[in-house]
């Protein structure tokens, strides 16, 4: 489904991906692992067309998609949930949601989905007046992840969905985490907490300093010595 | 008499918040200080008299054909002198839109000579109506009547037009808008578009109160309606409106109280007092840093 090939990416002098590739078939959860910096957002920022490929090939259902422009991305059915959830504070949930159904002009197909959301994220339809600052971290990476979903994408792109929330809602989100991928959503997912990561995604890829120096099925990588001393704390 | 400086200084201010707004949006959302604004109000001005003069249109008209003018103006301006300096330092393009004030000023100033021009009496007949002991000229009425009707206008297309609510996504994060799928380069043309259609119709609107139209005349009200953006709270499109007509009235009250040959000095003299006292200008968000 998605395909990247030796993928390069320089950050100014910054070698960020230097020859990255990578794979996800339709209906995997794939999940990219490793520390901080080794350039797990990059392959996300790289796909959604927002950092400029140096060299290499990005293709989607079999066509290239290397250097188009992010919203024509989106159009193709690639979203994005970014790091830190970046929800849009000053406007209200409903209008957060409105964005992610920007590309859309199916007034019928922004309904469904928005219910779709909301039965999700029941949360979120109770405070759907409510500007987006006003919710709980937990409540904002809800809306940032029902945001992504309402293009209704076939390659949902989710970036530390677990970050700075509380060990029980880290569980809940995972939980829908592989709900949505039941539903037919294909994911790919970068995660610090490996662990979490690995227990839900079919392949990963282990990343070190803009390399990809391990994959493989997720339940082989945990159970790898070097993966559990390196990433899961053992 | 205070009523009377008051709806003087309304009219004036409504027309200082119609600039003020194009300064604000294009601030808000590409963080630049549009320093050719001044110069496409100045145009809006020359376009308007223009579709009087030479082809004898009406006011409103030749207001309509001001503001698209100023919408193409404003587009194109965007597009060859801001957009390829998007990457680089803000100070580039700040210099940039000097060199495009200059530029246009001094078009100006060649088409059309240095001397102030009048709207003919047939532009606009001005008649005085008296109400409640104080009298609004039908000019003070036009000006303050229109300006509220593209206000109001405005304030629609931000809030619920998917447009505006896409030009307030951008200007939150232009990044994760794009993620969205908002093509973020056209959501910039379209702030520039708008801004520069409410400065064309402001310039129209200045013509006719000082029923004079000079190549020069963007400088002053440029400033002033910016020191209302300012003053507003820049970034911010309710603090642009407020800013404008506080700036009005207390400009006319100084005035009316004697101090008439400090006119311009009071604009600037209430923004430094404001921003002593509220950095952030009176509507204006503490900036936060992202982490």
């Amino acid at each position: 489904m998605l395909a990247v090939e030796n993928l390069h990416v320089n950050y100014g002098a910054i070698k960020a991906l230097q020859n990255v590739s990578c794979r996800v078939e339709a209906g995997e959860i794939v999940a990219l692992i490793g520390a901080n910096g080794a350039g797990k957002t990059t392959i996300l920022n790289a796909v959604s067309g927002i950092v400029p490929a140096r060299s290499g090939r990005i293709s989607f259902e079999g066509e290239e998609i290397t250097g188009a422009p992010p919203h024509e991305i989106v159009r193709r059915g690639i979203s994005q949930v970014p790091e830190g959830r970046r929800v849009f504070a000053r406007m209200s949930v409903l209008e957060n949601l409105e964005m992610g159904a920007y590309t859309r002009s199916d007034r019928q197909g922004v309904k469904r989905e928005m219910e779709r959301v909301f039965a999700l994220f029941p949360r979120l339809a109770e405070r759907r007046k409510q500007p987006a600052r006003t919710l709980s971290g937990g409540e904002q990476q809800m809306l940032a992840m029902g945001r992504a979903l309402m293009s209704t994408p076939r390659l949902l792109l989710l970036d530390e969905p677990s970050m700075g929330l509380a060990p029980m809602l880290v569980e809940k989100i995972f939980e829908i985490v592989r709900e949505i991928n039941g539903a037919g959503t294909t994911i790919m997912l970068v995660e610090q907490n490996a662990s979490m990561a690995l227990a839900i995604a079919t392949r990963a890829y282990v990343l070190e300093t803009g390399a990809c120096v391990l994959q493989g099925k997720a339940s082989e990588l945990a159970a790898d010595p070097q993966v559990r001393s390196a990433y899961l704390g053992e | 008499m205070l009523l009377q400086q008051l709806i003087n200084g309304i009219a004036l201010g409504s027309v200082y918040a119609l600039i003020a707004l194009g300064y604000t949006m294009v601030y808000g959302i590409i963080a630049l200080i549009n320093f050719a604004h001044g110069e496409i109000f100045m145009a809006g001005a020359f376009v308007g008299l223009i579709a009087v003069t030479r082809f004898h249109l009406n006011i409103f008209l030749a207001m309509l054909a001001a503001m698209a003018v100023c919408t193409v103006m404003g587009v194109v301006i965007e597009r060859i002198a801001y957009r390829p300096l998007r990457r680089s330092s803000r100070l580039s393009a700040l210099i940039s839109a000097i060199g495009v004030s200059i530029f246009l000023s001094s078009l100006a100033l060649m088409l059309f000579g240095a001397d102030a021009k009048p709207f003919p009496d047939t532009a606009f007949p001005v008649r005085q109506i008296h109400m409640a002991g104080a009298e609004i000229s039908s000019l003070q009425l036009l000006i303050i009547g229109v300006s509220a009707l593209l206000m109001l206008g405005l304030e629609f297309i931000v809030r619920r037009t998917k447009i505006g609510k896409a030009m307030r996504a951008v200007s939150e994060d232009y990044q994760t808008a794009a993620l969205m799928g908002i093509d973020v380069n056209r959501v910039i043309s379209f702030t520039f578009a708008i801004g520069s259609a409410l400065a064309g119709a402001g310039g129209v609107l200045v013509g006719l109160l000082f029923n004079a139209v000079s190549f020069n005349m963007g400088l002053m009200a440029g400033l002033k309606a910016f020191a209302a953006a300012v003053l507003g709270g820049i970034g911010s499109i309710p603090g642009a409106m407020l800013g404008g007509l506080f700036l009005g009235v207390t400009e006319v009250l100084g005035v009316a109280a004697g101090y008439s040959s400090y006119r311009d000095a009071i604009a600037f003299a209430i923004l430094i007092l404001v921003l002593l006292v509220k950095p952030t200008g009176l509507l204006g968000r503490a900036i936060q840093k992202k982490v």
